[in-house]
C-alpha cells in the first residue's frame, strides 16, 4: 500500500500476531506506526502528527494493543489499560467500531467500549463494575469520572491515554478541561502516558507543551509521512466576480456542475444562512434531482444524524454543510470538497480538504468559490499557502479560571482535597502551568461562597475545609448538582420550529430548532428559508416558533451575521502582500486584475503595512472607509472606538459598517481634515475600550458562558427544569449587579478575558495600531472608490450595532407610538 | 375611552417620569420603576424580592450578595429626590419569609433612615405573606388611595383603578432591525402593573397570555430607559 522510502530500519519488528495480520492484508507497517510502537516500549509521551488517510488512530492504538496480547494473565481483574478521548461522540463510537476489527480478525482478548453521553444506563453501569480494558469517551465524561468517588480506583492501573484531534480541542475551554483531568489522571496513575493525535499544524511545540505534565520536552514528537499535496482551484466564474456580497450566487450553475461531476462534494460555507441560502439555490437548479443534503448547527440532532447515517451509506451526492462538518468520521467516497465564500484560514481549509479522500497516495480535490474580488484575492492566497504547505499561526493557551472552578468542585465531589497538593497537581496541566497561588486560592474561594469580597455566605459555603485540613463538598445535594452541570460547551437555547395548525395556530410537527435570536431581524408575516424550504413566520411561544408552508415566495434574506471566523491573521498578511505587489496581480483573473488597476488608477493601493483610508462625500454624508484586513471582530470594536472618538472631535457620527476587510463610518461632517494619526493612536484601547466594553453585549453573554461553565448558575437544576431561557435574562441582572459592586470578581476577570480574546478581539486591534503607526494613507477622494464598495454595500444588511444602541431602539419605538397615535 | 385617547394623556412629568391617567388619579411612571402618585405625595415600589441573592447562595447557586443594598440604594435615591409621605411596597419585598432575617445591619439601617418622618406600608405578598416583623411600618393586604386599589397580585376581571406588581412586566421592543428587553409598566387606562424594582427580579413578557388575561387588548408600554421611560405602542412589541 505504501512504499518503504519513509521507513527508518525498525529497530522493534512488530511482533506476532500484528506482524501476520499485517501480511494477511497485504499491508507493510509505516514508519510512523513502528515509531508509536518504539515509543511505547520505551515508555515515552508521544505527539503524532499525520495527514488524514495515514493510519493515523491505528497508530495511536497498536502500542495499546501489543502491550494488552502481551500482557501475563492475572488475577484481579485489570481496570482500564487506554482511554482514548475524542471531541466527538459519533467519532468515539466510529473508532470503537474500527479497532472491534483488527481485534476480532487477531483473536485477541481485548475488549473496547465507547462510553458518551447517548451510552444507556445499563451499559455505563456495567462499565463501572468491568472495566473495558479500552474505554472510549469524549472530555465531558471524562470530567464526569474525575467528579465520582471511586475514580482514583478506577483508573490506577490506567498506561496510556489516547488524545484523538488533538489540534482541534487543545486552545479551547474543553481542551482546559480535560487538560484538567489529565492532570489528575497523571496522580491516579503515575506511569501512564499520553498520546496526541494530530493533523498538520504550524507549530506542533504549542500541542507538546499542552499535552505533556511537565513542558514540551517530555513529549517526543513523531511525524507520519505528508500526503499528496491537495488540488485546489479558485472557481473563476464565466459571470465576473461581482464586487460584493457574500453568497455566491453567480456561480451556483458552476458549483452544480462540480457537484455532478464528483462522486460525492461537501459544499462548506461560512455561516447557517449562507447554507440555507446556497441548499436552496442548489435545488433550483437540481434537474437531475441529485440526492444533494443540508448539515448545518441549527438544524435538529436528529435531522443531522439522519444526514450523517445516508452518507456513511453512501447514498449522497453533496451535503451543504458548516463547520459541523469540519470534524467527523470517514466518508470514504467523498472526493471533492467546494468552498463556497472566502475560506477565512488556512489551517482550517486544510482540514476541510483532507474530509475528501481518505487515502493518502491520492491528492484531495477541492474547489475554492469566491463571493467577491477581496475573497477572491484570500481565495488565491489560501491556495498559495496551502501550497507552500504553510498554517496559522496559533498562540499558547492559558487556562480559563471558569473552567478551573468547575474542575475544582469535580475534584471535591470525588475525595478531599490538601489545597497545596490540588495546586501542584492543577500545574501539571498544560495550561495551568502558570497559575499564581493567588489565582488559585481566588477560584477555591469563589467555589466555596462565590468570591465576593462581602463575606456573608460561609454559612452556605459549597466546599468546606474539614478538621482534618482537607476540602470537601458540603452536601451530597452539591455533588448531585455538580455532576448535572458538567462541561465547557454552552450552547445558545433552543427553540423549536414547529408547523402551526389550525385556526388557533397551536404547535404541530416539529421541522427542526433554532438558536434564540436566530430570527430575531424576522417580523411575524415574514418568509425565511429554514431546512431547505420556504416558511411563513406565525409566533414565537416560550419554546417554539410557529410557522406555515410558504412553498414558492420570494423569502426575506435575514442578515448574513457574518461569518463565526474571522479572517486568520496569517491569511490576511499574505492578501495584503499580494494587493501591493503588481506582479502578483497576474496570478488573478482579468476583472479582479482590472479592479485593482481601477483602485490604483483612483485611490491608492496601499504597501503591505500601510492601512488605506479613504474620505469621501456621498449622499448628505460624509464617509471614512479604512481598510486593516484585520476581520470583521477586530473591525467592529474599531468602528466603536472611533466612533467615540469622532463624537469628540464634533463630526457627528451617524453609523458604521465592518466586514472582514475595511470598515465605513459615515458623518454629519467632514472628517478628510482629521488628524489621523491621532484618531487611530494606541490609547484607545484605554478608558474608552474599557467603558465601551462593560455596557457591550458581548460581554454579558460572555458572562453567561463564564457563569454556567463555573457553576455559579445551574444550566440544569436538580429542582425545577428552569429553561435556559430564563436563566439567560438573569445572568445580566447579576452582572450588573456585580459590576457595580465588585468589578474585579473572578467572573468578570474571566468574561472580560473571554471577550478581548474571542468576540472583540482586542489583541489583533492592539497589533494593527502598534502596525499602522506612520504609516496611514489617506486618499482624499470625490466619491467612492472600487475598493470601498465592498463595505458600502453592507449598510442596511447590518443591525444597529451596540453600545447606545439600546436606547436609540426605544426613541425609536417612542417615534412610532406618536405616529400611531396621529394617525 | 378608546386606546388613542388614553395614549393622548401621556406626557413627559416635569420632575422626570412619564405621567398618565388611570381613571381619576394621575400617576408618574418612573425611570427607576417607582410609581410616583404627585396629588398625594405617594411613591409606591413593587416586587423588591430583598435578599433574593443570599436565598439562592443558601441552596448552592452563589449569586451576588448585593442585591439587597443595590435595591435599597436606588429606592434611597427616590426617596431623597422625592420626598414623599408615604411609601408603599406593593408586594414581595422580600424574596422569601426568611428574608427578613438575612438582612443586612447596614440594610436595615437604610430602611430606618427612609422610615423617618413618612409611614411605609408593606402590601404583603406571595413570597412574603405576613409582612415583616421587626422592622418600622404597618402590613396591609390591600390599600386605598382614591380611586386607587393598591395590591400586589392583580385580580382576575376588570377592576378600574387596580395598581398591582407580582408578574415582574418586561417589553421586548423593536426599531432599527434589533431589539432590546427592559423592564416596563403595562397599563390599558384602568389597570397598572408595575415592573419589579428588585436588582435580580427577573421579567415576563408583556405579551404573554398571564397579562392578556387582565388587560385589554394592545396596552400601552412604559419603558424604562436610561433616566427616562419610553412610552411604546404594541406595534413595536415582540415575543422573546
Amino acid at each position: 500500500m505504501v512504499s518503504a522510502i519513509w521507513m527508518p530500519e525498525p529497530t522493534t519488528p512488530l511482533p506476532e500476531p500484528f506482524a501476520g495480520w499485517f501480511a494477511a492484508r497485504g499491508w507493510e507497517p509505516r514508519a510512523h506506526q513502528l515509531e508509536m510502537i518504539e515509543k511505547g516500549r520505551q515508555g515515552r509521551h508521544a505527539l503524532l502528527i499525520a495527514p488524514t488517510g495515514g493510519g493515523k488512530t491505528l497508530a495511536g492504538f497498536l502500542p495499546s494493543l501489543i502491550d494488552l496480547a502481551e500482557r501475563p494473565p492475572r488475577n484481579a481483574a485489570p481496570g482500564i489499560h487506554t482511554l482514548y478521548i475524542s471531541p466527538l461522540k459519533a467519532l468515539a463510537v466510529d473508532v470503537e467500531r474500527n479497532l472491534m476489527t483488527p481485534i476480532a480478525q487477531m483473536g485477541l482478548a481485548i475488549k473496547a467500549e465507547s462510553r458518551t453521553g447517548d451510552t444507556g444506563v445499563a451499559r455505563r453501569q456495567r462499565q463501572r463494575v468491568k472495566p473495558p480494558d479500552i474505554l472510549l469517551t469524549t472530555p465531558e465524561q471524562l470530567a464526569l469520572f474525575c467528579a465520582w468517588e471511586g475514580a482514583r480506583r478506577y483508573f490506577e492501573d490506567l498506561k496510556c491515554l489516547i488524545i484523538d484531534e488533538i489540534h482541534a480541542i487543545w486552545p479551547s475551554k474543553r481542551g482546559d478541561l480535560l487538560a484538567l483531568a489529565m492532570a489528575r489522571l497523571a496522580v491516579f496513575a503515575p506511569d501512564c502516558r499520553r498520546i496526541g493525535l494530530s493533523a498538520t499544524v504550524d507549530d506542533p511545540d504549542l500541542i507538546r507543551d499542552w499535552l505533556s505534565p511537565a513542558g514540551k520536552d517530555a513529549v517526543d514528537l513523531v511525524r507520519g509521512a505528508p500526503g499528496a499535496p491537495p488540488l485546489v482551484e479558485v472557481l473563476l466564474s464565466e459571470d465576473r466576480v461581482p464586487w460584493a456580497g457574500h453568497t455566491a450566487q453567480h456561480a451556483m450553475p458552476e458549483v452544480y456542475e462540480a457537484i455532478r461531476g464528483a462522486r460525492t462534494a461537501l459544499v462548506f460555507v461560512n455561516t447557517r444562512f449562507q447554507a440555507e441560502f446556497a441548499f436552496q439555490e442548489l435545488w433550483r437548479l437540481n434537474e437531475d434531482s441529485l440526492p444533494i443534503a443540508l448539515h448545518h448547527g441549527s438544524l435538529s440532532a436528529e435531522q443531522r444524524r439522519k444526514v450523517e447515517a445516508a452518507m456513511t451509506r453512501g447514498e449522497l451526492r453533496a451535503v451543504v454543510c458548516t463547520s459541523t462538518l469540519d470534524l467527523g468520521v470517514d466518508w470514504g467516497d467523498v472526493d471533492l470538497v467546494i468552498q463556497l465564500a472566502s475560506p477565512k484560514g488556512a489551517s482550517r481549509m486544510v482540514q476541510r480538504i483532507g474530509r475528501a479522500n481518505h487515502r493518502l497516495d491520492e491528492a484531495s480535490r477541492a474547489l475554492f468559490v469566491p463571493a467577491n474580488r477581496f475573497e477572491m484575492l484570500e481565495c488565491q492566497a489560501a491556495r498559495e499557502a496551502i501550497a507552500e504547505n504553510a498554517f496559522d499561526t496559533e498562540l499558547p493557551r492559558t487556562g480559563a479560571l471558569d473552567v478551573l472552578a468547575q474542575h475544582i468542585m469535580g475534584c471535591a465531589c470525588s475525595e478531599p482535597f490538601d489545597l497545596v497538593a490540588l495546586h501542584d497537581e492543577i500545574r501539571g496541566a498544560g495550561p495551568y502551568r502558570n497559575l499564581t497561588w493567588e489565582d488559585f486560592e481566588a477560584v477555591v474561594d469563589f467555589v466555596a461562597t462565590g468570591g465576593y469580597a462581602l463575606r456573608v455566605y460561609d454559612r452556605f459555603a459549597r466546599i468546606v475545609r474539614g478538621q482534618d485540613g482537607l476540602w470537601r463538598a458540603r452536601t451530597a445535594e452539591m455533588i448531585l448538582r455538580h455532576r448535572l452541570n458538567v462541561g465547557a460547551i454552552v450552547s445558545a437555547a433552543m427553540l423549536s420550529v414547529r408547523i402551526s395548525s389550525g385556526k388557533r395556530a397551536t404547535p404541530g410537527r416539529k421541522i427542526g430548532e433554532v438558536e434564540e435570536g436566530y430570527l430575531e431581524v424576522l417580523d411575524v408575516g415574514d418568509t425565511f428559508i429554514f431546512a431547505g424550504s420556504t416558511w411563513r413566520l406565525m409566533g414565537v411561544t416560550q419554546m417554539d416558533v410557529l410557522v406555515t408552508p410558504a412553498p414558492g415566495e420570494e423569502a426575506k434574506m435575514p442578515s448574513w451575521g457574518g461569518s463565526k471566523f474571522p479572517l486568520s491573521t496569517f491569511l490576511a498578511q499574505r492578501v495584503r502582500a499580494m494587493m501591493s505587489d503588481p506582479d502578483h496581480w497576474r496570478a488573478l483573473p482579468g476583472d479582479v486584475r482590472e479592479w485593482l488597476e481601477i483602485q490604483r488608477d483612483r485611490s491608492i493601493i496601499p504597501g503591505p503595512d500601510e492601512m488605506l483610508l479613504e474620505t469621501f462625500p456621498r449622499g448628505q454624508r460624509h464617509f471614512l472607509v479604512c481598510y486593516p484586513f484585520e476581520g470583521r471582530l477586530a473591525h467592529t470594536t474599531l468602528a466603536m472606538l472611533l466612533t467615540r472618538r469622532l463624537e469628540r472631535a464634533g463630526v457627528g457620527p451617524v453609523g458604521f459598517v465592518c466586514n472582514d476587510y475595511a470598515l465605513a463610518v459615515w458623518s454629519m461632517k467632514t472628517m478628510e481634515d482629521l488628524d489621523f494619526a491621532a484618531l487611530f493612536d494606541e490609547d484607545m484601547l484605554g478608558d474608552d475600550l474599557e467603558a465601551w466594553m462593560a455596557e457591550s453585549p458581548m460581554m454579558k453573554g460572555a458572562f453567561k458562558t463564564c457563569a454556567l461553565i463555573s457553576g455559579l448558575i445551574e444550566k440544569r437544576n436538580t429542582r425545577d427544569n428552569k429553561s435556559a431561557r430564563q436563566v439567560s435574562f438573569s445572568t445580566d441582572l447579576i452582572f450588573d449587579v456585580l459590576r457595580r459592586h465588585q468589578s474585579d470578581h473572578l467572573l468578570l476577570r474571566c468574561a472580560r478575558a473571554d471577550a478581548a480574546q474571542g468576540l472583540i478581539d482586542v489583541a489583533r486591534l492592539g497589533v494593527l495600531l502598534a502596525r499602522i503607526r506612520g504609516r496611514i494613507r489617506h486618499a482624499r477622494l470625490d466619491h467612492l472608490s472600487p475598493f470601498s464598495v465592498s463595505v458600502i454595500l453592507e449598510i442596511g444588511r447590518q443591525k444597529a450595532p451596540g453600545e447606545g444602541a439600546g436606547e436609540m431602539i426605544l426613541l425609536d419605538a417612542a417615534d412610532t407610538l406618536i405616529a400611531e397615535a396621529i394617525a | 375611552m378608546t386606546a388613542a385617547m388614553q395614549f393622548d394623556a401621556v406626557t413627559q412629568h416635569p420632575r422626570g417620569g412619564l405621567a398618565l391617567d388611570l381613571v381619576s388619579e394621575t400617576v408618574v411612571c418612573r425611570a427607576s420603576g417607582a410609581l410616583w402618585i404627585p396629588a398625594r405625595h405617594i411613591l409606591v415600589v413593587a416586587d423588591m424580592h430583598l435578599e433574593k441573592g443570599s436565598f439562592y447562595a443558601s441552596r448552592g447557586q452563589m449569586l451576588p450578595p448585593y442585591d439587597t443594598a443595590d435595591t435599597l440604594r436606588r429606592l434611597a435615591g427616590e426617596v431623597a429626590g422625592l420626598e414623599p409621605d408615604q411609601l408603599v411596597f406593593l408586594g414581595d419585598s422580600f424574596h422569601d419569609r426568611d428574608g427578613e432575617a438575612r438582612l443586612a445591619g447596614g440594610d436595615i439601617e437604610s430602611l430606618r433612615l427612609m422610615a423617618r418622618g413618612r409611614r411605609l406600608i408593606w402590601i404583603t405578598g406571595n413570597h412574603d405573606p405576613s409582612g415583616p416583623c421587626g422592622l418600622p411600618g404597618e402590613a396591609a393586604k390591600t390599600l386605598a388611595i382614591g380611586a386607587l386599589r393598591l395590591v400586589h397580585e392583580p385580580v382576575d376581571g376588570a377592576i378600574p383603578g387596580e395598581v398591582a406588581g407580582h408578574l415582574h412586566p418586561c417589553a421586548r421592543v423593536k426599531a432599527r432591525g434589533a431589539s432590546v428587553r427592559r423592564r416596563c409598566f403595562v397599563t390599558d387606562g384602568e389597570r397598572l402593573i408595575l415592573p419589579a424594582f428588585g436588582a435580580l427580579a427577573g421579567g415576563l413578557n408583556i405579551r404573554d397570555t398571564a397579562f392578556s388575561r387582565l388587560l385589554r387588548p394592545r396596552p400601552l408600554a412604559a419603558v424604562l430607559g436610561a433616566g427616562r421611560v419610553h412610552a411604546v405602542g404594541w406595534a413595536s412589541l415582540r415575543d422573546d
